[in-house]
């Protein structure tokens, strides 16, 4: 049985079934990813999980205990939140060790306690200072020490680096999952950053009106998404739609262009339309070696994004969107100019509905 | 430009004429007791009389009471307003609105009648009965005030986040409220405090209808008789309300985390 199991839950809001059947079993130490849209229930599920919550079915258990109907301050779980949540009366060392006192541990420990957390957020100094004193990233890393302090049997993170500017973004993403790693605490992180969810989970839970579409390592949820949300959420993704030819071998045509998939379309008829996906970097500009499937368009836009560079093609009245590394010796064509593309059938995902 | 300086000057004039020129007027005739020279013979004799330090004690006392109940009362209404009941809100600011509307004659009418001697809850049969009543009546007169200057306070913390993050490390409702939201709320609590204050001690109708020695029936007795004195107390009273509100801004000043961002 795994350390976090969530069964069959559900939850309405009046008539409105936000979750919808939702499972996921967690193993100590691992970090979940819960991604998607805003209203797709991940935040409802993290609520339900805190006990902020109370779940219309199901059940969560953890470490063995059913804590579906506990209080959420009998269920021993850390939790930061996007806005920080510090306590303005109280200093950072205060904030951080309020747990502790709660729970009536003696003074020497609090101390202890406090300035180890300290020191693993790299804030030793800064134990008496006010929260209105510190940065957004202090404020969360003082928020992070505070949910660690009392030694939670899973940490929570509600979309914990938001509020905060893009660089201090990255450092602190991979500061929690430095810290994670050395505690082996269970997490769970909620977020709608597909690259925050891919950079720093074990696994990611992708979640799109209440139900979990796919559950999977972040290279198997970018490499292998199985719905069309998933692949159009999880990174950028151009969709062709093409007509099957031959279900058995895999043959179809995108617009005049034959294209041998060279594997079983299940489910498809002959004359009938499947979706096919492709990611912009498996799309090369121009014939490259290993790449047999060759598409002609026009060049429709060009944006510069420094190392590389994205452009969208316009063939047959689909765009498709590559990109390519930014080489100073090699400008891009101009937009108008006719250009090839080439692929690899293996790079071409089958999506399902 | 300069000629809507010079009206805003004129309007500054007007303004601090109107409300200046009465005091002055009363504090220069407070100084007039004795004949052609000024003296603080008025203050003087207001002082030493054991009524006013009596009344003044009493209603200092009730004041002190009326505050402590008062916040007992509205900032654990206010917070759970906020927290679970949002949508009770112009409801319960409709209630607390409501003794401005309604005199303090019948506020206290209706005690009288609801608590007297041959009532079901005998309160004005009895001395501690009739001073809990009237620090209550204070309490309801004090109620816009002291909600308005807590909801206040309240509106600038994220109540619901502060409580879940206080809750996920293993909060209970009291240690929030008393730990968390209290000390946050403090100086909107000591601004409705400094408030309540300022009432209960110039407040007349309740005291005087249910007989308690309270310092506003004692400067209606004194303005009755006396010629000098009834002067020297407004200005007393003046002080007292302008010393509250001048303790309202030091303790507002020098609070350490209100400049936290919330």
């Amino acid at each position: 049985m795994a350390f976090l199991n969530i069964e069959h839950l559900e939850k309405f809001f009046g008539t409105n079934r936000v979750v919808k059947d939702f499972n996921l079993a967690i193993e100590q130490g691992e970090f979940v990813s819960l991604l998607g849209p805003s209203g797709c229930g991940k935040t409802t599920v993290l609520r339900m999980v805190a006990g902020f919550e109370t779940t219309s079915s199901g059940a969560i258990t953890i470490d063995g205990q059913d804590v579906t109907h506990l209080r959420p301050n009998q269920r021993n779980i850390g939790m930061v939140f996007q806005s920080y949540a510090l306590f303005p009366n109280l200093t950072v060392a205060q904030n951080v060790g309020f747990g502790m006192r709660v729970a009536g541990h003696p003074k020497s420990e609090i101390k202890a306690r406090v300035d180890e957390m300290l020191r693993l957020i790299g804030l030793p100094k800064l134990g008496n200072r006010y929260p209105f004193q510190l940065s957004g990233g202090q404020q969360q890393r003082v928020a992070l020490a505070r949910a660690l302090a009392v030694q939670p049997r899973v940490l929570l993170l509600d979309e914990p680096l938001s509020a905060l500017d893009a660089k201090i973004r990255v450092s602190l993403r991979e500061e929690i999952r430095e810290i994670q790693r050395e505690l082996g605490i269970t997490t769970i992180f909620v977020t709608h950053d597909q690259e925050e969810a891919l950079s720093m989970s074990d696994r990611v839970v992708v979640m799109n009106g209440g139900v979990a579409e796919q559950t999977g390592a972040p290279f198997e949820i970018y490499n292998h998404p199985t719905t069309r949300f998933v692949a159009q959420f999880v990174g950028t993704l151009n969709t062709l739609s093409a007509t099957v030819i031959d279900a058995k071998t895999g043959q179809v045509a995108v617009g005049e262009t034959p294209i041998a998939l060279n594997r079983p379309l299940p489910g498809a008829e002959v004359g009938g339309a499947i979706n096919l996906a492709l990611r912009p970097e498996v799309v090369s500009l121009g014939r490259k070696e290993g790449r047999d499937t060759i598409l002609a368009g026009r060049l429709a836009e060009v944006h510069f994004l420094g190392s590389t560079i994205r452009m969208r093609v316009d063939v047959g009245g689909t765009l498709i969107s590559l990109d390519t590394f930014n080489t100073p010796d090699t400008p891009p064509p101009r937009i108008g100019e006719a250009v090839e593309l080439s692929l690899a059938e293996r790079d071409l995902l089958v999506l399902t509905d | 430009m300069r000629v809507q300086r010079f009206w805003s000057i004129i309007a500054l004039i007007f303004g601090f004429t109107y409300f200046a020129l009465p005091l002055i007027g009363t504090l220069e005739f407070s100084l007039r007791a004795r004949r052609g020279v000024y003296s603080l013979d008025a203050y003087r004799s207001v002082l030493s009389d054991p009524q006013f330090r009596e009344t003044f004690s009493y209603s200092i006392v009730m004041a002190i009471f009326t505050i402590f109940v008062g916040a007992l009362i509205v900032v654990p209404t206010a917070y759970w307003v906020r927290l679970k009941l949002p949508r009770l809100r112009p409801v319960v600011e409709f209630i607390t609105l409501l003794p401005l509307v309604i005199p303090p004659i019948v506020i206290v009418f209706g005690y009288i009648r609801l608590y007297n001697t041959s009532s079901f809850l005998p309160m004005t049969g009895s001395v501690t009965g009739t001073n809990i009543l009237l620090m209550l009546g204070y309490t309801t007169l004090s109620l816009p005030y002291m909600y308005r200057a807590v909801d206040t306070g309240l509106r600038t913390l994220d109540v619901a986040t502060l409580t879940e993050a206080a809750q996920s490390l293993g909060a209970g409702w009291t240690t929030i409220i008393a730990r968390l939201i209290l000390p946050n709320v403090l100086v909107a609590v000591l601004s409705g405090a400094f408030i309540t204050f300022a009432i209960v001690i110039g407040e007349f109708v309740l005291a005087s209808l249910l007989n308690r020695p309270a310092f506003g029936p004692y400067m209606q007795l004194v303005g009755a008789n006396k010629a000098y004195e009834p002067a020297a107390l407004a200005v007393i009273a003046f002080s007292i309300t302008w010393i509250c509100m001048g303790l309202i801004q030091l303790v507002t000043r020098f609070s350490k985390h209100t400049k936290a961002q919330r």
